[in-house]
């Protein structure tokens, strides 16, 4: 520390000087270089690294927008649709600010699908992965109770509905279930108590649980170091000077390819704010433009597509105590990856075909429940989503077994890498 | 004397004072969780109501609201009673087994005195208001109507006890609300003990 100051001192400059000021009772640039201009990732990271920081950028515009939303919403059963449609309307672009919010919802959940489906191909969630994994699993969760709470906002009849059936879920929880559903409620239907409520922990609670995760998610990440496509320990082919072979600096290298992700994201997600902001009714239900009326049901109720995968697994279980279970399990084991992959291979590259033939119909099957948990329930409908749930399952209940004498292919000791 | 650390009494307070510690975070947390209960308001919005209907006429239907639903009372006449058994066949959930009501009411009457029908008046298809038609032959419905409830949004069928016709689109029976007799001429509906 005082050495650093005594040189910027030696130096000159009023910028060195502030620095060093800085650096004498804060780690500015010891924090700048362990964390970013010293931090060095492997240098093969492909396409499916850029997901990780359009996350952190899809929650910049979230809390940015819905700071400035909170300006002119109204938190009650009689005001808040039309606060909703005075922002449409009266604000000054309001309608923008709210389109770049609802549509970030869903951007938000298509990011951090990507995000994790990277983590299954490459093996990311293994050893020493696990506590990144689980936080990564902890934010996913906070994701789902914000979207689940923020959706109720809007006071539409999709959004009172769709309260509605979530929360009476609870009610299948033995025998506390009626007197939870009503403690969650805090009434005994859907009411201006329940909004208000929702609203404090979707604007408060909720992301400042949010944003402590994705802290803890990064300085795990930085303590155990990136993963890449070839799932190879970088660490373990040093340099003289100390510095992986393999690894590159984080800043300008990860920087710069991460900003033209966000470049091609921006891109992607103007088209949608401008020409298509309810996504043909996929990103902002068509219901939800008829405030709530709890004496309505809509023709069909659907939650959001982002929930859909696990509405369809709910809605295929006839019992609705172990179809509220199976929706449960269908999320939280996940968590569990990491001890049920028994594989010596972390990358698909080097993994056999058990392994690629169980996590390609893992994906599919979430795509096609995704789908059907938009559909109505068709008889036959409900035998699909019957059929893709077991192989959802199926990914991860037989993974001890598939992935330990699943045969493997040689991993090399450096990444594969080829200069453009 | 020594300077002997005296470790077994360290650990003991250490437990002590986490202990301590914990009971009070037990206590600190039961005003935040008991705040999300039904405020005192949302109680006295929701409680039971009693309704008087010593004036209700044989084959009349009364109806008051609860918990933001409207609910039916009907005074059932023997003839409409007798109805119920020759609807049977043709209804979807005759024993109101898929159907929500308390478990007195999970018989043919879905009720606890036959005479009287305490029925949720919400379509159990999408929450229309159904019509009390319970002329049997009424024409606006069918002229094999045997008489009940019909719903003018979507065209489900109910009969005398708001049990449902198979092939119309409401799913289940009209839920019975939780009520009891208070007197021979009063019902207190939300409520099926005294101390409820």
């Amino acid at each position: 520390m005082a050495s650093t100051s005594q040189t910027a001192r030696a130096g000159g400059g009023r910028l060195a000087v502030l620095t060093a000021w800085i650096d004498d009772r804060f780690p500015m640039t010891k924090l700048w270089k362990e964390q970013v201009a010293e931090y060095y990732a492997p240098k093969n990271m492909n396409f499916w690294y850029f997901f990780g920081s359009l996350a952190l950028f899809v929650l910049v515009i979230q809390l940015v927008t819905g700071i400035f939303l909170t300006m002119s919403y109204k938190p009650s059963a009689a005001d808040a649709f039309g606060s909703v449609e005075y922002i449409m309307r009266d604000v000054e672009w309001g309608w923008l600010i709210r389109y770049m919010h609802s549509t970030g919802a869903s951007a938000f959940f298509i990011v951090v699908y990507l995000h994790m489906f990277r983590a299954l191909l490459y093996g990311s969630y293994q050893k020493p992965r696990e506590l990144l994994w689980i936080f990564g699993m902890l934010i996913y969760f906070a994701l789902m109770a914000e979207a689940f709470f923020g959706y109720l906002l809007p006071w539409g009849n999709m959004s009172y509905w769709g309260a509605q059936v979530i929360v009476s879920l609870f009610g299948a929880v033995p025998v506390v279930g009626d007197s939870l559903t009503e403690w969650i409620r805090g009434d005994y239907y859907i009411s201006d108590i329940t909004l208000n409520r929702f609203f404090a922990l979707h604007v408060v609670a909720i992301p400042l649980v949010l944003v402590f995760l994705v802290i803890a998610h990064l300085i795990a990440l930085h303590e155990v170091g990136s993963n890449n496509p070839d799932g190879v320990d970088i660490k373990k082919v040093k340099g003289p000077d100390g510095i992986p072979l393999d690894g590159i600096a984080f800043h300008p290298y990860y920087t710069v390819k991460d900003l033209i992700g966000v470049g091609v994201f921006l891109i992607l997600f103007s088209l949608v704010i401008f020409y298509a902001p309810t996504m043909g009714g996929y990103f902002l239900e068509h219901a939800n433009f008829d405030p709530a009326n709890p004496l309505q049901t809509p023709p069909h109720i659907a939650p959001v597509w982002y929930f859909t995968p696990f509405y369809a697994i709910l809605r295929a279980v006839p019992s609705k105590g172990l179809g509220a279970a199976l929706m449960g399990l269908a999320v939280v084991l996940l968590v569990f990856l990491p001890w049920l992959d028994r594989g010596k291979v972390k990358s698909i590259r080097y993994r056999g075909p058990l392994f690629k033939f169980f996590l390609f119909s893992f994906a599919i099957a979430f795509v096609v429940l995704g789908w059907l948990g938009l559909q109505p329930p068709t008889p036959l409908f409900t035998n699909l989503a019957r059929l893709f749930t077991v192989v959802y399952f199926a990914y991860f209940l037989l993974m001890p077994w598939y992935s330990s004498i699943d045969k493997t292919k040689p991993v090399p000791t450096r990444v594969t890498y080829h200069a453009h | 004397m020594t300077e002997k650390v005296d470790t077994g009494r360290r650990h003991f307070l250490t437990v002590a004072t986490v202990a301590t510690t914990a009971v009070g975070a037990a206590f600190v947390a039961v005003p935040f969780l008991a705040s999300w209960k039904p405020s005192a308001r949302a109680k006295a919005m929701g409680a039971p109501v009693e309704v008087d209907i010593g004036r209700l006429e044989p084959g009349g239907l009364v109806k008051v609201e609860w918990r933001g639903k409207a609910v039916f009372i009907v005074r059932r006449t023997p003839e409409l009673l007798a109805t119920l058994k020759a609807s049977e066949g043709e209804l979807r959930d005759p024993g109101s087994k898929e159907s929500e009501q308390p478990e007195f009411a999970k018989n043919d009457a879905r009720a606890l005195k036959p005479e009287y029908l305490v029925i949720v008046g919400v379509c159990t298809h999408l929450g229309c208001a159904p019509l009390d038609k319970f002329t049997p032959g009424d024409v606006s419905v069918s002229a094999d109507w045997q008489g009940g409830f019909f719903c003018p949004c979507h065209g489900s069928k109910f009969d005398m006890s708001g049990r449902v016709y198979r092939d119309v689109p409401a799913p289940t029976n009209l839920p019975v609300p939780p009520y009891r007799f208070v007197s021979d001429t009063r019902i207190l509906i939300g409520a099926e003990t005294e101390n409820a």
